[in-house]
């Protein structure tokens, strides 16, 4: 049995570090952040995304693919190549640790797709990105697209997430934004692509909590052509932020006011105007509501969003010091990294806190 | 006189050391099932006429009287039971159609009794209703595909029109002139003070309620009795009756002998005549005509009310429904077989549509495949009994429910399946004036309230369990479903797990 094959609730821990400026740092710092939480996680999973890593390939999408076989990647890049430039491709760097075996073969591409085939598809670049990213996870036996933004990568792995930061040799990446990672799934994952962050494009989710709501987002965020393959709360939410962002053009604050609405009582008490919106936004989109405790990290180019739940079921805490923003299930997580903080506090439920670069940066 | 071939299937017991002679159970009872014998001071009975509706005995003030099943039996024979037997008979003595009343009393599985929820433990939370909020409203409707932005980039609202509901449930359509005037009251009232809605069912709407027009469905069914322009605008919505889970296929007949003075002017026919409703609608003998009575409505209301279309569950409902969700349609009701009605042929009652489990589990997941979910609600019924079922139902993929039966027995009403007679002693399925006036709405409406209020607390600490605030996580939300005791079909078709999986 691996991932996918049935339903495995985790437990967590997360951290995530944003540089508002743009300034670029190692990600040594969030290994150190995300291995504070040790006891957070049992070492059946652990990963990272980076955003800002690859400046010198910013134009093109950074596949990063897990391969069973070498015939699985033969099969992947033989489709990879009937539908994309491929810019450059490499293995990706890892260095041998104790800690992590087991593991498959860890592929990058950097990529654009092919002009002809996109103009034939009909769709945006990036819809025509996410189909195929689809199409390899489904129908390509052995081949799992685990990451596919632009000059962003996720690095994730079976074992304690300071185990496959070193593994992915983490600390010689620079980018303007980290976040990580710590699983405590109930049962085996089996394999590595269970592990988080979830990506897809330039979204990446790394999530806390169990929700509730899971089959009903799942079945409703299937009816727009996602096809929900792990079985995991992260999956589904990466899903239905893309959805809402991406396809229904939504703004984050938005996102936040469905996927945690403020409760009925608390919208009725709102101005007028306020009210409508409030109404309409849960109504018109009351199947990507989200129940059951999470905390999550969402990652986007440019920017980075922390949410709660809305009746705040999971700890999160964020903080500040001048251009940098910290984000994580404990404060000591932060504390570790950056103990002079200007400011700390604990969102509520359902507030949701964005920070973007500021103009111009990246 | 021809031989009574027929034993009664019930027989009144009255304990004699008990009887005061009062004679409340004779002039309870409409069927003149009970007579005082005044040479021998004593009350004695006519089991023949009883129909087991516990009028009598509800009313006896000594506790004097009981209804058992008879112990009469035929020759045993697994073939050939008493009920098939004596159906014969009648048959061979009338010559006529066999009439029934209420939903489908066979034994057919209850899917709903095959399938058991989910609850929280360690790895998250449940939730106590009654510290946290827990949130049971529901908007029917169908949504918006895309989102719209003002010049300052702020969302326009373009939200087709909506129901507002504070919990899954409605009444569902039963007439005035199936039922009484004070059953009307009463869930007219119950509606507007839970914040729901009632339905009119065919039969017009009496002048007195048009102020409950904010809580009210209007139903425009193929005899369009009482249908208008005042009537269409008086409601919140407009629901197009194209079927019923009693008799799929079958009209309506409201026999003259029911249609009095102010039923006539409701219904808008002559007094005594027969109001007779043809089998289809003689304007829609396609999908493309429903989707011309749909708008013809909406234009007649100015797009300011969610048009209903309500069908019987058949075997291809799914397409049906398909073909609903594409008509401009903005909330499907389906009706199981077990569906309730004031009369219905035997036949058709008993042998005809499906079972609402699996015709939900098939609408919900063929509207998702198509992408169309968002287009249409879905409303479910027949037979509802229990907030588990709504639960379970809301889970399977529905938007809300219809409970009718329900209604009718928090009112009083016990199941005795005669309403075709008209003499219902509960003052519920009768338009005898002496006999509706046993329904006092001022009660009655509270016990409508009590039932939905005690439900609405049921479906709180259901969904609490589950670690569940807002109803709408947990609508289609199947993983928290699994079946006891059904075979791999059903499960598929439930698209649910087996307990244990």
């Amino acid at each position: 049995m691996r991932e996918g094959m049935f339903r495995n609730p985790s437990g967590c821990a997360i951290s995530g570090i944003f540089s508002r400026s743009g300034k670029r740092f190692s990600g040594k710092c969030i290994i150190d952040s995300i291995a504070t939480m040790r006891d957070r996680s049992n070492g059946l999973g652990g990963g990272f995304a980076a955003y800002g890593i690859y400046p010198e390939y910013k134009e093109y999408y950074a596949f990063h693919i897990f391969y069973d076989s070498k015939s699985a990647k033969k099969d992947c890049e033989k489709f990879l190549e009937e539908h994309f430039d491929i810019i450059n491709l490499s293995k990706i760097p890892t260095q041998k640790v104790p800690e992590i075996t087991d593991e498959p073969l860890i592929w990058r591409y950097f990529v654009a797709p092919l002009p002809t085939k996109l103009a034939d598809s009909q769709m945006d670049e990036r819809e025509f990105v996410v189909k195929c990213v689809f199409r390899i996870n489904t129908a390509i036996d052995g081949a799992y697209v685990f990451s596919s933004g632009k000059n962003m990568g996720v690095f994730k792995a079976v074992g304690f997430p300071e185990d496959v930061g070193r593994f992915y040799r983490l600390e010689e990446y620079e980018g303007y934004c980290f976040t990580a990672h710590g699983r405590y799934p109930t049962n085996t994952p089996g394999w590595w692509g269970g592990a988080h962050p979830f990506a897809l494009l330039d979204y990446s989710v790394v999530h806390n909590g169990e929700i509730s709501s899971y089959d009903a987002n799942r079945r409703a965020i299937e009816m727009y052509g996602y096809k929900c393959t792990l079985q995991t709360d992260t999956e589904v939410i990466t899903y239905i932020i893309d959805y809402l962002h991406r396809k229904k053009g939504l703004k984050l604050e938005e996102i936040c006011l469905v996927i945690a609405a403020p409760f009925w009582t608390t919208i009725e008490n709102k101005p007028e105007e306020e009210r409508q919106e409030l109404e309409y936004l849960r109504s018109a989109f009351a199947s990507q509501l989200i129940t059951g405790p999470f905390s999550i990290i969402v990652g986007f180019e440019g920017g980075m969003m922390a949410l709660n739940d809305r009746l705040k079921l999971r700890s999160m805490v964020v903080a500040e010091k001048d251009d940098m923003f910290y984000v994580a299930s404990e404060e000591a997580a932060i504390r570790i990294i950056q103990n002079d903080l200007d400011k700390v506090w604990s969102p509520k439920g359902g507030e949701g806190v964005i920070v973007t670069l500021e103009k111009g940066r990246i | 006189m021809a031989i009574n071939y027929v034993y009664p299937e019930y027989e009144i017991v009255r304990n004699y050391d008990r009887c005061i002679n009062c004679r409340v159970c004779e002039r309870q009872c409409a069927n003149e099932a009970h007579k005082y014998l005044s040479d021998y001071n004593k009350m004695t009975s006519d089991d023949s006429k009883c129909v087991n509706c516990h009028r009598c005995v509800a009313l006896c003030p000594t506790r004097a009287l009981k209804i058992v099943k008879s112990n009469h039996t035929f020759r045993e024979n697994a073939n050939w039971n008493g009920k098939s037997i004596n159906e014969i008979y009648k048959q061979a003595e009338s010559g006529g159609v066999l009439l029934s009343s209420m939903g489908n009393p066979e034994n057919y599985p209850v899917y709903f009794d095959k399938i058991l929820l989910n609850a929280s433990q360690v790895t998250n939370p449940s939730i106590d209703p009654l510290r946290e909020p827990m949130e049971t409203r529901v908007f029917l409707g169908a949504k918006p595909d895309r989102i719209e932005r003002d010049e300052n980039g702020r969302l326009k609202n373009n939200m087709p029109p909506q129901l507002k509901l504070s919990m899954p449930v409605m009444f569902s359509a039963m007439s005035y002139g199936s039922i009484s005037y004070n059953a009307h009251e009463s869930l007219a009232r119950a509606a507007a003070e839970m914040g729901i809605l009632y339905n009119t069912g065919e039969g017009g709407l009496h002048e007195d309620f048009y102020k409950y027009g904010q809580n009210t469905i209007v139903q425009v069914a193929s005899g369009r009795f009482g249908v208008h322009k005042k009537y269409l605008d008086s409601g919140a919505a407009i629901e197009i009756k194209m079927g019923q889970g009693a008799k799929p296929g079958i009209g309506g007949h409201l026999p003259g002998t029911k249609v009095g003075e102010d039923i006539s002017k409701t219904r808008m026919i002559p007094e005594g005549t027969d109001a007779i409703s043809p089998a289809p609608h003689h304007d829609i003998y396609s999908i493309e005509d429903l989707r011309q009575l749909v708008y013809s409505l909406k234009e007649a209301t100015a797009y300011k009310k969610p048009i209903i279309v309500k069908i019987a569950a058949v075997h291809n409902v799914a397409a049906i429904a398909s073909g609903i969700a594409r008509s401009g349609a903005d909330i499907i009701a389906i009706d199981g077989f077990r569906g309730g009605t004031g009369a219905a042929p035997t036949r058709i009652r008993d042998h005809v549509g499906l079972p609402i489990e699996l015709a939900l589990a098939s609408v919900d997941k063929r509207l998702r495949d198509e992408g169309i979910r968002n287009n249409v609600s879905i409303v479910v019924a027949g037979s509802i009994r229990s907030s588990a079922d709504i639960v379970k139902a809301v889970a399977l993929g529905a938007d809300c429910v219809y409970i009718g039966t329900a209604a009718l027995l928090a009112l009083g009403c016990h199941l005795c399946r005669s309403c075709q007679t008209g003499k219902c002693n509960w003052g519920i399925a009768t338009q005898r004036a002496d006999l509706v006036k046993r329904l006092n709405p001022d009660i009655g409406y509270k016990r409508l309230v009590n039932l939905l209020t005690a439900w609405k607390h049921e479906i709180k600490e259901m969904m609490g369990g589950m670690g569940i605030n807002s109803i709408e996580s947990l609508k289609g939300n199947r993983l928290m479903l699994r079946g006891v005791g059904l075979n791999e079909k059903e499960l598929e078709i439930l698209g649910i797990k087996h307990a244990g999986e």
